[in-house]
């Protein structure tokens, strides 16, 4: 006997997946999104998905983190996939703007350049 | 001998034009480079009124640490060979830039500072600052085992040595506490000089006492940081 019945919650988180891998796929699609940055997403659908399938994996590691509370370690799994995607983000941010900063400065430089020739007697 | 005076300016319309002046006149075969940090006042407009002088604009504000990195890239660019840093708000006395220059030229150093807590002469900033002022004082000299009296203060000299090192990767603000300590760890000689400071003469600090302490935080985090991975290597 199947010690898992799928109930009504499965299936919405397994539609709610599917919803989201396919979202990101459009996105990628439009141009939207870079795939670097969809990468991680991605990966992390699959772990819904695959979470949301098989129910007994969720028990397996309750039982190996010995997690008395089953939804725990869900809870768990999800947080720190969102640490992990915030993290990513954090990253991004740091580089764009040591980036934006660099080209800001390279602009002053430049357009003092062009004023100093401007002033030439031609 | 190529000498630039570098004026970071956020919104000092009031101070900016006699600071510029003042700097002319002490150091008349220094290029006078001002980096107008994105103000929002008419510094702009009176920059490119003057002649003389090299304006660069950012087009934001980008703090202390990112309108010296630019006048970094500014001298590195040109070739100069020694770099003197006056802020705009008037505090630095010009007066004695050609004094922190000397131990430059005679190569006894590659980074003077002013300090204004050899003698304690001249404005000691407020009482609120100075306890991380002292703090961060305390953490360098601990830490380098050399003894820096002020490390925040901002009036310093530059040979083109130090300034090729820090413009590789320096900090966006509040960089002068982590300015001693990359050159200290690449084996640069700093050495302090006393200065009387003024009081600020117009426009408002950049950094309030609640800011200063984020700022202190952040700045102790930089040091840790490449205390731990600098004693690795």
């Amino acid at each position: 006997m199947n010690p898992y019945p799928i109930g009504p919650i499965q299936i919405l988180s397994i539609l709610f997946s599917f919803f989201l891998l396919v979202l990101i796929v459009f996105l990628i699609r439009k141009k939207k999104i870079r795939e670097e940055y969809a990468i991680l997403w991605i990966a992390i659908f699959f772990v819904f998905l695959i979470l949301s399938l098989f129910r007994g994996i969720i028990d397996k590691i309750s039982l190996l983190l010995g997690i008395q509370y089953q939804p725990a370690s869900l809870f768990l799994i999800l947080i720190a996939c969102t640490f992990l995607l915030m993290f990513h983000f954090s990253l991004v941010i740091s580089d764009l703007k040591k980036k934006i900063n660099a080209m800001a400065s390279a602009l002053a430089i430049l357009e003092e350049g062009l004023s100093q020739k401007k002033d030439l007697p031609s | 001998m190529k000498i630039l005076a570098l004026i970071p300016a956020y919104n000092e319309e009031k101070t900016i034009l006699h600071v510029i002046e003042e700097t002319q006149r002490y150091l008349p075969d220094a290029d006078i480079c001002i980096i107008n940090d994105g103000s929002q006042d008419n510094t702009r407009a009176i920059l490119s009124r003057q002649k003389g002088i090299i304006a660069l604009h950012h087009p934001y504000n980008m703090g202390i640490g990112g309108a010296i990195r630019t006048g970094f890239r500014y001298f590195i660019k040109n070739g100069y060979d020694y770099l003197v840093r006056v802020d705009g708000d008037g505090q630095h006395p010009p007066s004695l830039a050609k004094m922190l220059l000397e131990p430059l030229q005679q190569k006894n150093a590659d980074l003077v500072i002013g300090s204004r807590f050899i003698k304690r002469e001249g404005y000691q900033s407020s009482l609120g600052r100075r306890g991380g002022i002292k703090l961060l004082n305390i953490l360098t000299t601990f830490l380098l085992k050399e003894k820096i009296t002020d490390n925040t203060s901002g009036f310093r000299a530059y040979s083109r040595e130090a300034v090729n090192l820090l413009a590789e990767d320096y900090p966006f603000d509040y960089p002068e506490p982590i300015e001693v300590y990359l050159l200290h760890r690449k084996g640069l000689k700093i050495k302090e000089l006393s200065v009387k400071m003024r009081q600020r003469k117009g426009g408002t600090t950049s950094i309030g006492l609640l800011h200063s302490y984020y700022y202190l935080i952040k700045v102790l985090l930089t040091i840790l940081v490449n205390f731990i991975y600098g004693g690795k290597k």
